[in-house]
């Protein structure tokens, strides 16, 4: 099958119209703040599902999807098992699981030993979902302060999607998204602002 | 057809030569993760190039399909993981449990036994520990000799206090276990009434008549079909008001297996075995 490759898209902009099926996101320390910032750029009717995994201490189960919920425009919830992604709502990882997708377009849990002393792990989720969605997926490395998520955005490259990383000079820290530009596998380097602009570039589609 | 389209032709063709080959059937195993694992022993462990070779390996080979399953799931848990699920127990269950002249329960996909033995102690101290069974099973010989072993790193051991206590634990949680070098021994008094086992949830049957059924993040694993299976395994070896407790992250809400059941507590993810007759 012919794939249309990341580098056909300009930097900044928006996302082309009706190509991208789902968008992944990771983060850590300081990728909190990051993501609040993208989110804030989506609006309700968004046209993909959005999962994230955001490495949090393991007891604040139920925090991390109403404090986003809160703050954002977008419906939060955090992930069950077997349950359908659907467009327009944001799914975070349940800490102390990894998160994966089906293909079926479904969501799963595990709680196989952590990958890179993380569960969740970026990696997994990613990895996963490039291998359901390939050229359809959009990838993005927040602010962290360890390297993880780089093996899973190499992922989401080798199957022809879109790969983001958060500029370090504007993450609180850094080593997350300058480990992801290392691998040489992100196509686009922007601001939190930036991010969010180009994936609400999405959402005047179809209706 | 793309790369991870044909990958997923390799994998289903190497669960099915492994259930023709030795009877484990991984076919209804939640495809992503068991994906991730196979990928995961390709890589580090396999000395093939792609997943099609491992085929004749698995099929020829009895010691690398040993080295393929015991890799398959380990999932890692703690001791009184989730302690307000242990809370909830101790005050919704154990007070009916008291009632029984014995009390029989399922621990299916104990894995490496922590949270056996974090029931074990809980029954001691509510008094129920003496006329209690407990049933461990697993279908991994590895995971499952750890867990009779009941030997754990000693770094877990100021995670699995701080869940005890949460727990509603009542003593000292340095009286259930020996300290030793950089391990842990569970007291080998907490042991007596455990009877551990191979049970594989995908292909064997029922098991007893249960009060209560333990099983844990054991459904993450399974797709929706198998679920559905084992949901109404459950309700075949569970005597009529017994209870069945999954892990927090879990529902019967996307399967049909749930049509046994009643809620007890939504977010310790409790439930009861209707009663004869109930209407579905």
């Amino acid at each position: 099958m012919r794939q249309p490759t990341a580098e056909s898209e300009s930097a900044g902009g928006v996302a082309p119209r009706g190509r991208y099926r789902a968008i992944v996101i990771g983060g850590s320390a300081g990728g909190m703040k990051a993501l609040l910032t993208v989110l804030s750029r989506l609006h309700e009717g968004f046209q993909s599902p959005i999962i994230v995994v955001l490495h949090v201490h393991p007891t604040e189960s139920g925090y991390l999807a109403e404090h986003l919920g809160e703050r954002c425009g977008l419906p939060v919830k955090e992930a069950l098992d077997k349950e359908p992604a659907q467009a327009g709502v944001v799914y975070v990882a349940p800490p102390g699981y990894h998160l994966l997708v089906e293909r079926e377009e479904t969501l799963a849990l595990s709680a196989d030993e952590p990958v890179r002393f993380a569960r969740p792990s970026i990696d997994v989720l990613f990895e996963s979902a490039a291998h359901v969605w390939s050229w359809r997926l959009i990838g993005v490395i927040l602010s962290g302060a360890n390297s993880d998520g780089a093996y899973g955005i190499s992922q989401i490259r080798k199957f022809g999607g879109l790969t983001i990383a958060q500029d370090p000079t504007t993450a609180e820290y850094p080593v997350m998204p300058q480990s992801a530009v290392d691998t040489a596998s992100v196509a686009k380097i922007l601001s939190p602002e930036e991010i969010g602009g180009f994936l609400g570039g999405m959402n005047c589609s179809t209706k | 057809m793309n790369n991870a389209d044909i990958e997923n032709i390799e994998i289903s063709l190497l669960l099915e030569a492994i259930y023709e080959r030795y009877g484990h059937d991984f076919r209804h195993y939640a495809r992503a993760s068991i994906s991730r694992r196979i990928r995961q022993f390709l890589n580090n462990a396999s000395g093939c190039a792609s997943i099609s070779e491992m085929i004749p390996k698995v099929l020829h080979d009895e010691s690398f399909f040993e080295r393929l399953i015991n890799n398959f799931s380990i999932p890692v848990t703690e001791m009184f993981r989730d302690p307000l699920v242990y809370r909830s127990i101790r005050q919704k269950i154990v007070p009916l449990l008291k009632t029984y002249p014995f009390v029989r329960i399922w621990h299916a996909g104990c894995a490496t036994g922590e949270e056996v033995y974090s029931m074990a102690i809980l029954l001691k101290e509510e008094g129920l520990y003496d006329r209690a069974t407990i049933f461990a099973t697993d279908f991994n010989d590895v995971a499952l000799s750890k867990a009779k072993e009941g030997i754990y790193a000693v770094d877990s051991i100021k995670q699995f206090t701080g869940n005890y206590q949460q727990s509603g634990g009542s003593a000292s949680f340095s009286e259930y276990y020996h300290a030793r070098y950089d391990s842990i021994a569970i007291q080998h008094s907490l042991k007596r009434n455990i009877t551990f086992a191979n049970h594989n949830l995908a292909t064997d049957g029922v098991f007893g008549e249960m009060h209560l059924i333990m099983c844990r993040n054991v459904l993450i694993y399974l797709d929706s079909a198998l679920q559905s299976r084992v949901a109404n395994l459950f309700g075949e070896s569970l005597t009529y008001g017994g209870f069945l407790c999954l892990g927090t992250k879990e529902t019967l809400d996307f399967t049909d297996g749930g049509k046994h059941f009643k809620v007890i507590d939504e977010p310790a993810r409790i439930y009861q075995k209707k009663a004869a007759g109930f209407a579905p």
